[in-house]
């Protein structure tokens, strides 16, 4: 039943490991991005905060496969992008985290904004009464309870994030859609080959999300 | 009065002169970054007048490619919404069943195609047509795309139903049963019509995701949608920035107006004298989104944090906080 998985021919691991590879730069990248949006969101210079506000409606609206399609097609080929790399390969898998942060960001910025809510009003009056400043009130005092309440929804962006970086097939980096088009279009067990990569991707996202399931109630600040 | 956070003192005069000074640095930042983009465009060509102006002059780029596109974009969203809705009721409905050889089949198949990406299903769909059915070459794209999408928004929507009907007060199904009704009718008669009418907002939401969605099948099957007749304009017109650009307004436009539509039914369903005042939001920050909501963790997760904050987060700052400091 399994002689269709020829792994000289088809290499299964190495388009998970690009998958994995898509989902860990593309979050870190996102996390990193989407705190200093949710920090424009809420800061006191109003040119920043329409900034943090356009570019969250916008990117949240736009389609992610546009997004990915116009880093290749937009970015990459018209306009000669190479994203610091002479390989092709390189460059599509650059440009598509590229693509990714641009779009998750915007999740983890919401995400982080209502985690921001969920601060007690008393926290950052108080850390204003001792005479913190606004980075001070947010990198001291809201930011690090905002980031143990949104454990949870931060864990969903990730799993999120984690099937999303099929879409880079769009633009073929060979992750792990990519290979199942392949495979099927190649091999005759249809049913089996959907099954064994449905199978990668519950490998894949089951765990992140009870860790991080498991993580969010531990670190949740009780009140 | 402006819009005052608790995050920050009202700005004195130094503070003022400190804001007005960051907001300077940042106009100037932005401007050289889109300054560098402009000349980046304009060395490869890419502001040309005629590659953008087609889109004026030339009707034949919004009757040939971009309305019929928007029009299959649209066709395919509302066909997997309509077909996703009464499958995800029935799923919804049968993870809140007494009897376990109901609810856990559907626990499994509801938590397994949320946690497959939808393009995997795409695909497979895309072959399963090919193979065992004698679905036409031409609308096999448009059966795989949209059971794709029903398959992964049905198992979305049936948790939008469970948390649904889970946030109902418990009066409600108490006094039904009270009053004589057996499950199956405290479920059609009382629970159920509540539940849909507090669900309107999130399942507007959801068909934004489902919009956005469709896009997989453009660039992956070939479904004629709005992306890929995007990139049919940019080989015709050699306009690739412009003609992604003018998609992504349409998407974005298109998106927004759904958008607005889910927050003023929300609106109207909260202050509303009749029905529960519940609403279940598909909040954007838990990802109801794109292949989204992804969520293996078999807990209602899912309805939790909307529910937790039912102020929303339009505010910048906190809700509900004094804006005088």
């Amino acid at each position: 039943m399994f002689d269709f998985l020829d792994l000289e021919q088809y290499d299964l691991f190495g388009a998970f490991w690009t998958t994995v590879q898509l989902t860990v730069y593309s979050a870190i990248g996102s996390l990193i991005w989407g705190t200093i949006l949710a920090g424009m969101r809420v800061s006191p210079v109003p040119i920043m905060r329409a900034f943090g506000t356009a570019y969250v409606h916008i990117f949240r609206n736009t389609p992610l496969t546009l997004i990915i399609v116009f880093c290749s097609l937009g970015l990459g080929q018209t306009l000669q992008f190479t994203m610091f790399s002479d390989e092709i390969d390189t460059t599509g898998f650059r440009l598509a985290v590229l693509g990714f942060i641009a779009y998750t960001s915007t999740f983890v910025c919401e995400a982080l904004r209502s985690g921001i809510n969920t601060v007690p009003v008393g926290q950052a009056e108080a850390a204003r009464a001792i005479g913190l400043g606004f980075g001070q009130v947010l990198r001291i005092v809201v930011l690090p309870q905002a980031f143990r309440a949104v454990v949870a929804p931060l864990a969903n962006v990730l799993i999120a994030l984690t099937k999303n970086t099929t879409v880079a097939a769009a633009i073929g980096v060979t992750e792990a859609a990519f290979l199942m088009r392949t495979m099927i279009e190649n091999e005759a067990n249809l049913i089996p080959i959907a099954l064994l990569f449905a199978l990668g991707f519950i490998i894949l996202t089951l765990p992140t999300g009870l860790f991080l399931g498991w993580l969010a109630k531990r670190v949740a600040v009780k009140r | 009065m402006t819009n005052l956070s608790v995050l920050y003192d009202a700005p004195g005069p130094r503070a003022k002169r400190r804001n007005a000074l960051y907001a300077v640095l940042f106009v100037a930042v932005l401007g050289a970054f889109f300054w560098w983009v402009v000349r980046a465009m304009n060395d490869k060509n890419q502001l040309d007048a005629e590659k953008w102006d087609v889109f004026v002059t030339d009707s034949r780029i919004w009757t040939t490619f971009l309305w019929p596109g928007l029009q299959d974009t649209l066709i395919a969203a509302g066909l997997s919404l309509v077909i996703a809705l009464p499958l995800g009721v029935v799923f919804g409905i049968g993870r809140l069943s007494d009897h376990w050889w109901i609810r856990r089949p559907c626990d499994v198949i509801v938590e397994f195609f949320r946690a497959v990406p939808v393009l995997l299903m795409m695909i497979f769909a895309n072959q399963a047509y090919a193979l065992w059915s004698d679905v036409d070459r031409d609308v096999r794209p448009l059966y795989a795309v949209v059971t794709g999408l029903v398959l992964y928004n049905a198992s979305v929507l049936a948790e939008i139903v469970r948390a649904g009907v889970l946030t109902l007060p418990r009066g409600q199904g108490e006094a039904a049963r009270a009053i004589g009704l057996r499950k199956g009718q405290t479920m059609v008669h009382v629970l159920l019509p509540q539940a849909v009418t507090a669900m309107l907002p999130a399942i507007v939401s959801q068909l934004v995701v489902i919009v956005k969605d469709t896009t997989l099948g453009g660039a992956m099957l070939g479904y004629s949608e709005l992306l890929s007749n995007a990139r049919l304009v940019s080989t015709n017109y050699a306009n690739t920035i412009a003609a992604y650009t003018v998609a992504a307004i349409l998407f974005i436009a298109l998106n927004f107006l759904l958008t607005s539509l889910a927050s003023w039914l929300e609106n109207r369903l909260r202050r509303g004298k009749r029905g529960t005042g519940v609403v279940v939001k598909n909040d954007p920050t838990d990802p109801a989104d794109s292949t989204s909501m992804a969520s293996a963790i078999p807990t209602p997760q899912v309805s939790e944090p909307q529910l937790a904050a039912p102020a929303g987060v339009a505010a910048p700052g906190k809700p509900g906080t004094d804006p005088t400091p």
